[in-house]
């Protein structure tokens, strides 16, 4: 046994090589990218790791692998679940071969998400196996014991560790990683994957038969665990069983929720044992609403009755302040102290040099009166420069458009969507919109990279998850073949070009689409592209701040000059927005 | 009862290898650990934190008012958090700043070095020129290092765990700066 220092994502990805995990598929979301991307990076690699366009893709692919008899995972955040959805709720009735774990991380406080949505009401609604571990080790436990359990019922298994699971540390034991030794093999069964109605009506019936004895499994595998210690008890599940623990008393007892389904003949019995009992769970009432059908007379604390909110994430301090007020012991309280006031705040920032900024920079100056809709991606940062006006969903910045298009909405609109996102679900938004004849100009900010999550790679990039080179799509086909007239390719860089070609596209009608160009900035530091810095004339400088407008977070204003710092990429867009010239590339002597 | 470290600055400058560095030395010394860091979109300049708690087995967050040192890469991040700190705790923090870019887009008045002082308060605060010391070293990259050094004395781990621990994280090329950088803010944080 080793142990070593690891983030929940890599200890997660090792639990699964220590299952001999044959197939990985997933699509980027932050809190689970490292998960595939520590697996990619596996030395002698034997399992197939692959970053798929999107998150149903993935699913199905790794459903494929798992009914060709090979231990399968597909990864991605809880709204990719939502992408996935369609075939996950047919595969709890399809069933599995090899054990299959379907990864959906959850983001209490929405860190990095449009919405908190609560994985484990997904697992309910397909009537599939939840695991939700409550720290990295047992995530790590959790995950390698996870394909058995898939085995044992023949049933896709959600796994859903949250954010302070997948980036949160600890020391890990580590187990070996096993060799594989399974072969693909397809054994044609009609009646088990072809769901027409004849076949689904009994599949639907054979998985509702599973629930009861699953339920007793998951207690005697001890997911789910309590001890008894006084007359009023917490019942806890995920990542809050370790705030729990941590602040609770001695005397209190715990039940720990660690895999749903609830066997609801055992929380009954835990209940019935004490006086008053407090549910301290993140987001959705899920554990709560089972305790409250079998608790009889015991009083159920909670969510339900405002001891505990519905929203956000927990925290040691909080889960004290609730266990107070519900007048369960804690060991200690803590202090109340003041946040330090007055200081600016300091959101994420497009980073000096980003194409997304002067991309946006030219939008806004072209279509002043333009409404943006937007995707998702680094460039929701634009949000700052006044160019993202809606974001919803991967791929509703099209179809948001063309729908305010045809609605009638006068004023041009202008929307924005990244390379990654445009092959995730823009295509159908753009094939729509020509189809219906939609009024908009498409401006895909293509980088070359899934930038936002860490750098994956995608059909644009040239390069799959394991590092083979493979041809890189062509956009401008792509958006040719979606039947788009008039598609054209600049980089944001060349400013003059690419404000040209806006106002181009402005004074035409239809769906026009700009493919804005240009490497990621990340990408160019790391190629140790290395295009100088530009500097300011102090002499030359009028203090217009025109270029502190321009946003670029190496740009200073001193005095009410402007100034050029460390951080500059050498772009030098600012100099061509400088009204003046006094911004110029730094010559060194 | 954990040692408690919040590692904050400005996303790019270095908590999660820092942090890495205290989870490393705590594996080669066998203490348990926890630790929880920003990844994702706040990293893109925005204001990060890592939370790192050494000897606790259970939750990786800490609790505003109890934390027991903060290592801070700006002396902005350093008052943003310095609420974490508990009574009697530690604060190294690098004596620059950088102004937030929307400060300069929005005219707001950009706060200064006596304003970011005064919401210390009466907390233990020990500025350290990282910059200058980074250089000193052989690199302007290595400032983490050198508060991690200049903080090592009240880091309840051996020096020489914290050592191997910088061998052991940091590019191979650079370890050796890194020492120095390490030893050069040891030696600022004894002589403060």
């Amino acid at each position: 046994m080793v142990v070593k220092y690891l983030l929940g994502n890599e200890a997660i990805a090792h639990g699964c090589l220590e299952a001999a995990l044959d197939t990985a598929f997933g699509y980027p979301g932050t809190p689970s990218s490292e998960v595939i991307d520590t697996l990619r990076a596996w030395p002698d690699r034997e399992s197939y790791v692959e970053w798929s366009v999107n998150e149903k893709v993935a699913y199905e692919e790794a459903l494929a692998s798992s009914w060709c008899g090979l231990r399968s995972i597909v990864t991605m955040k809880h709204v990719g679940l939502n992408v996935a959805a369609d075939p996950m709720m047919t595969s709890a009735y399809t069933g599995v071969k090899g054990g299959f774990v379907v990864l959906s991380a959850d983001d209490p406080y929405a860190h990095s998400s449009q919405n908190e949505q609560d994985s484990r009401c997904y697992a309910a609604f397909a009537r599939i196996p939840c695991l939700d571990p409550s720290s990295v080790q047992e995530a790590h436990d959790m995950v390698r014991d996870a394909f058995s359990l898939s085995e044992e019922f023949l049933l896709p298994v959600l796994f859903r560790p949250t954010t302070r699971i997948c980036h949160s540390k600890s020391d890990v034991n580590l187990g070996e990683v096993a060799p594989l030794n399974r072969e693909a093999s397809f054994e044609k069964d009609p009646r088990q994957y072809v769901v027409i109605p004849a076949h689904t009506r009994i599949l639907h019936k054979k998985l509702n038969e599973k629930q009861s004895s699953l339920k007793k499994r998951l207690v005697e595998l001890g997911y789910n665990r309590c001890i008894i210690r006084g007359k009023t008890g917490v019942i806890t599940g995920g990542i809050a069983a370790s705030y729990v623990r941590e602040v609770i008393s001695d005397s209190v007892s715990i039940a720990q929720i660690g895999a749903y389904p609830i066997d609801e003949q055992w929380l009954s019995e835990f209940i019935r044992s004490h006086e008053r009992i407090l549910v301290v769970e993140e987001l959705a009432p899920v554990i709560e609403e089972v305790a409250r059908q079998v608790a009889g007379l015991v009083p159920i604390l909670g969510k339900k009755t405002g001891h505990v909110p519905f929203e956000g994430e927990l925290s040691p301090e909080r889960v004290a302040q609730y266990l107070h007020a519900a007048e369960i012991l804690v060991q200690a309280d803590y202090p109340v102290v003041p946040t330090p006031a007055g200081l600016p705040v300091r959101p994420p920032i497009l980073c000096a040099g980003c194409m997304h900024r002067t991309a946006m920079y030219a939008i806004r100056k072209v279509f002043r009166d333009g409404i943006f809709p937007s995707d998702i991606g680094c460039y929701t940062l634009g949000l700052q420069l006044g160019v993202v006006d809606t974001t919803i969903c991967m791929g509703a910045s099209i179809t948001v458009a063309s729908g305010m298009a045809q609605a009638g909405e006068k004023h041009d609109i202008v929307c924005t969507i990244g390379d990654s996102t445009f092959l995730h679900t823009g295509i159908q938004g753009l094939l729509n919109a020509v189809y219906n004849n939609a009024n908009i100009t498409v401006v895909i900010l293509d980088n070359r990279i899934t930038a936002m999550t860490g750098h994956q790679p995608n059909p644009t990039t040239g390069v799959t998850a394991g590092g083979v080179e493979r041809p890189a799509v062509s956009l401008e086909m792509l958006c040719r073949s979606c039947g788009v007239s008039f598609v054209e390719t600049v980089s944001p860089s060349d400013l003059v070009q690419f404000t040209g070609v806006l106002k181009e596209a402005k004074s035409r009608s239809g769906v026009k689409v700009i493919i804005a160009k240009q490497p990621c900035v990340i990408t160019e530091r790391r190629a140790k592209v290395n295009r100088g810095k530009f500097m300011v004339d102090p002499n030359g400088c009028i203090g217009c701040k025109a270029c502190i407008k321009f946003g670029c977070p190496a740009i200073e204003l001193h005095n009410g000059l402007a100034q050029i710092t460390d951080l500059c990429s050498g772009c030098g867009v600012c100099a061509q927005i400088c009204p003046v010239s006094a911004i110029s590339l730094e010559v060194k002597e | 009862m954990s040692y408690d470290v919040l590692i904050v600055g400005i996303g790019g400058q270095g908590t999660i290898l820092t942090s890495n560095i205290l989870g490393e030395a705590c594996v080669i010394e066998g203490v348990p650990v926890r630790g929880a860091e920003t990844h994702g979109m706040a990293q893109r300049g925005g204001s990060v934190e890592s939370q790192i708690r050494i000897g606790q087995e259970y939750g990786p967050l800490i609790p505003p008012g109890t934390a027991d040192l903060i290592i801070s890469f700006d002396l902005m991040e350093a008052a943003r958090y310095c609420h974490y700190l508990k009574e009697g705790g530690q604060i190294f923090t690098s004596k620059e700043y950088v102004v937030p870019t929307s400060v300069f887009m929005q005219d707001f008045p950009a706060p200064d070095e006596y304003m970011l002082k005064g919401l210390f308060g009466d907390r233990n605060v020990t500025l350290i020129d990282a910059r200058k010391l980074a250089e000193e070293a052989g690199s302007v990259l290595t400032q983490n290092i050198v508060l991690l050094g200049a903080a090592s004395g009240y880091i309840p781990l051996k020096e020489q765990s914290l050592r191997d621990a910088v061998s052991k994280i940091v590019p191979k090329k650079t370890v050796e700066l890194n020492l120095k950088a390490f030893d050069l803010g040891k030696a600022a944080g004894l002589a403060r």
